[in-house]
């Protein structure tokens, strides 16, 4: 099955036997980024051994995160699983006191059919706490999309414009001050309409590129997901959103349909070369217009200028399993490599639309042949291929 | 349901697949879905395996769960048989897909009649057994299978070899320092005279099965995992074992004698001479092994008495419980293991070597023991460490679960009289630096000087406004005091002020 957009970019689908990790590792920095969270992963021994594994030392910190075991009694329906994970939340509710818990659905719940969607909103009622549901399972997705649908779960949980959940709680504190901040507000920034971005990153990352923006006279309404779940920023009609994460489809399209958000297509920010288009996309989209991108581009090229060296010429195959891979392919081209293969376990191509285009453009500026994209590939071709 | 952090024992598929991958020239294939192929990269990343794991997924997938894998499983069979030419190719389940409960016993029939390669069917409930239990099972299950067939094909040799030989039984891949005894056992068994028939499953080849039976007797190093397969060699074809752990120098002397023992039995039928190994044994143990001396020494003096905790499974528990108390006068206030299925034979063991005995897999069970009997070290696994941290009570980890620190790149055994020595230094180590950590409190600091301004000048006072002072705040506290400092420094190069 070979898909064609122009004729040089090839995208081919092999549906393979690859490997990639179970979409349940997202727990692992989604935890550490929402900080009043809580994940319970509803699943079998095999996924806790498997976070057990992957979170290595911080499991022993007792994160906000735990497994809701699933045994034997469980799968074959004589326990009553609404009572379960009761007595489960329960407890967690008391040691943690969490904002928010989120279940993460597993294969198992899959196979088994377990209503966690019917079972959440009548549990929280009973205990208070937000509950939101995931179904982060590898049936379906493949590692980084696990965030993917943590995300488009929040996003449902989103307050409309106007109020966010904590001005709810500082109207009355803010109307005192509202005239200062609001002058000082005009002055940095320009008029546009309101920006979200999506999409998990280390906050001082985040930092980074909200500065950017500033740099722009763009300001940043606010990040999905908040550094705390009570943070979480308005959207709606009206409201504009971009991600930063290639992996991110399903929660954009959660944003279009439900929130009724305007998607900013963007190629991603990674890579001197991506953060620039990034930019000047949401800039462009927003009405603003640009200063100075190209000579910050160029120092930070020349800030390479060392790792470059030992790269150029040098050549990459991707073997795929993160999703991240078009956008790594591109900025590596971009450094002067040439890649031979991009295999990716899934890639929507409307998402990722102006990131395949940068990398078709990418390709020709630097006159290397533009790889062929293979999804679901198979490592044992893949090592065949290698070798020729 | 139950509320899980933690477990000791990984679940059912990890044992099988290490199995297959101790293995030469055995490729396994587990029916699941994206992502339960995670057994790779442990192998890579602990036990710093340079190969290709010889274990591929049969992805399990939407298409699966609506119509059944259909052609998918045998098609994947017979594509390794193509490629790798394994002997042997094991299909395993894991806890998914057995919930689907798709007939995969049939999918290696079909796929045995096509394929060159033997495919066998690992048969374990994911849900009953856990890793260890399901190791020591598919390990049964291969060798039944192939001594089977050589005994309906009238091929087996059941002649015993001239000379005396062993079979080692149960040294694995992931296995807690498997790979340096299994080193130490071998320079010991040449010190005593004893060839080596076959040491399976690690390096061991399936092809080679049909000759385990022409070995004097068997030696299982840790009981959990080679036992069952040495209760069938047993009853099928009357082969002796061993199954004492040789750890510590008591229980040393006691394999070695026990090896005497079965070798001079089958020395009055065959035409080799009768051995003594008691010099031998006196030797090691006084001269060898420093450990007898030193625990005779004042340093080792001071640690009579002192209360320590011990848990891990069930051969390395009782092992260093009895090697604490019997060898260096070390009290044991609470000895407990989390192999359940074991507790008789635990309990058995460790009976008048300790005050309490805790079988539990639940750690935090054993976190509440600790805290409660508040001693002076730990000896169990990488949980016990960090409640030991926790607690500010030193810890050696003497069991798995395993952690990259428990695949050392020295030589490290913990059986064999080389064993006792690092066993020795373990355990003195563990107390010495405890130690340490309360002498400098007592008295008075790690370090009395006052540390001097580390600034470069401070005339000129940088101001750090609210927003700069929270992105400060979110850098690690242990190299927050250096950003600081380099950032003001770029910030005076630069001519900043704020």
């Amino acid at each position: 099955m070979s898909v064609k957009i122009d004729e040089t970019l090839t995208v081919e689908c092999e549906t393979g036997n690859y490997h990639t990790f179970c979409p349940i590792s997202c727990v692992s920095w989604l935890y550490q980024k929402i900080e009043d969270s809580f994940f319970l992963v509803v699943g079998t021994k095999t996924c806790g051994y498997f976070l057990q594994n992957a979170l290595g030392v911080m499991i022993f910190a007792e994160p906000r995160y735990a497994m809701a075991e699933l045994e034997e009694g469980d799968i074959s329906a004589q326990l009553n699983d609404y009572e379960g994970l009761k007595k489960l939340c329960i407890r967690i509710k008391k040691d943690r006191d969490p904002s928010v818990i989120i279940w993460i659905g597993t294969c198992t719940t899959e196979i088994i059919k377990m209503d966690l969607e019917g079972m959440a909103p009548k549990l929280e009622w009973e205990i208070g706490i937000p509950i939101l549901v995931a179904r982060a399972n590898g049936l379906d997705y493949a590692f980084t999309q696990g965030e993917d649908t943590v995300l488009a779960a929040i996003a449902h949980r989103c307050p409309e414009p106007e109020f966010s959940v904590r001005e709810r709680k500082e109207t009355i504190q803010k109307f005192f001050t509202f005239h200062s901040r609001k002058k000082e507000e005009l002055v940095e920034y320009a008029n546009h309409p309101s920006l979200v971005l999506f999409g998990s990153l280390p906050s001082n990352v985040a930092s980074q590129l909200n500065l950017e923006l500033k740099r722009q006279s763009i300001k940043v309404s606010g990040w999905l997901p908040a550094q705390k779940y009570i943070d979480l920023p308005s959207l709606g009609d009206g409201v504009y959103v971009c991600g930063v994460n290639p992996f991110l489809s399903r929660t954009a399209t959660t944003l279009i349909r439900r929130e009724k958000c305007e998607l900013i297509i963007a190629p991603f920010p990674i890579g001197p070369d991506g953060t620039r288009a990034w930019i000047e996309k949401i800039c462009s989209v927003l009405g603003v217009e640009t200063q100075g991108l190209e000579e910050r581009e160029e120092r930070i090229w020349e800030s390479l200028k060392d790792y470059l060296d030992l790269v150029c010429g040098k050549s990459v195959f991707f073997m795929g399993d993160n999703l991240l891979e078009v956008s790594l392919a591109r900025f590596l081209i971009r450094c002067g490599m040439i890649v031979h293969e991009i295999g990716i376990p899934y890639m929507d191509k409307r998402y990722q639309a102006a990131e395949l285009s940068l990398l078709q453009d990418t390709c020709i500026k630097m006159c290397v042949p533009i790889p062929r994209i293979v999804e679901k590939p198979d490592n044992s071709n893949q090592i065949r291929r290698i070798r020729e | 349901m139950k509320l899980a952090y933690w477990m000791y024992a990984g679940p059912a598929h990890i044992g099988t697949l290490r199995v297959a991958s101790s293995f030469k020239n055995v490729h396994a294939i587990m029916h699941a879905p994206l992502g339960d192929d995670y057994f790779n990269v442990m192998r890579s990343m602990l036990e710093r395996e340079r190969d290709f794991t010889a274990a591929t997924a049969s992805i399990v997938d939407r298409h699966v769960l609506a119509r059944g894998s259909q052609e998918r499983v045998v098609d994947n069979i017979l594509r390794k048989d193509k490629e790798e030419h394994p002997d042997l190719i094991i299909l395993t389940p894991t806890c998914t897909s057995s919930i689907l409960q798709e007939d995969l016993q049939n999918f290696v029939d079909r796929a045995s009649i096509i394929s060159d390669s033997d495919v066998i069917f690992a048969d374990v409930d994911h849900y009953q057994v856990n890793e260890i239990q399901a190791a020591d099972r598919t390990l049964e299950q291969v060798v039944r299978y192939y001594l089977d067939r050589c005994h309906r094909q009238e091929k087996l040799d059941k002649f015993l070899t001239d000379a005396p030989s062993v079979n080692i039984i149960g040294i694995f891949t992931l296995g807690f320092h498997n790979q340096h005894d299994c080193r130490e056992l071998r320079r010991l068994l040449r010190d005593l005279d004893i060839e080596i028939n076959q040491i399976i499953p690690e390096g061991g080849s399936v092809e080679d099965l049909q000759n385990l039976p022409k070995a004097w007797f068997n030696l299982i190093p840790y009981r959990e995992v080679g036992l069952m397969t040495a209760m069938y060699l047993n009853k099928e074809y009357g082969m002796p074992y061993i199954s004492t752990a040789p750890m510590g120098a008591v229980d040393m002397a006691e394999w070695i004698r026990q090896i005497q023992k079965n070798v001079n039995i089958l020395a009055l039928c065959s035409s080799s001479k009768r051995v003594d190994y008691e010099p031998y044994i006196d030797g090691q143990t006084r001269f060898v092994s420093q450990a007898a001396w030193f625990s005779r020494s004042i340093d080792c003096q001071n640690l009579t008495g002192k209360e320590t905790v011990v848990f891990g499974d069930a051969t390395h528990a009782a092992s260093i419980t009895k090697i604490l108390v019997r060898e260096m006068g070390i009290r044991v206030s609470c000895a407990g293991t989390y192999c359940k299925h074991d507790a008789e034979w635990f309990k058995e063991q460790i009976q008048g070597f300790c005050d309490e005995i805790l079988i539990t897999d639940d750690h935090s069970e054993v976190g509440d023991m600790i805290a409660h009997m508040e001693p002076s070290a730990i000896f169990g696994t990488q949980m016990e460490r960090h409640i030991g941290k926790r607690l500010d009570i030193p810890c050696g980890v003497i069991s798995a679960p395993v952690h990259i620190q428990n695949f050392p790149l020295g030589y490290r055994p913990f059986l064999g009289y080389e064993g006792t020595n690092q066993i020795a230094d373990l355990i003195y180590n563990s107390f010495a630096l405890g130690m340490e950590d309360h002498l400098l409190d007592i008295f008075g600091g790690h370090d009395t000087k006052e540390i001097i301004s580390k600034s470069l000048s401070t005339d000129i006072s940088l101001i750090w406004n609210p927003e700069s002072r929270l992105e400060l705040s979110k850098i690690p506290r242990f190299a927050r005091e250096k950003v600081e400092r380099n950032t003001e420094k770029f910030a005076r190069q630069k001519g900043i002020e704020t």
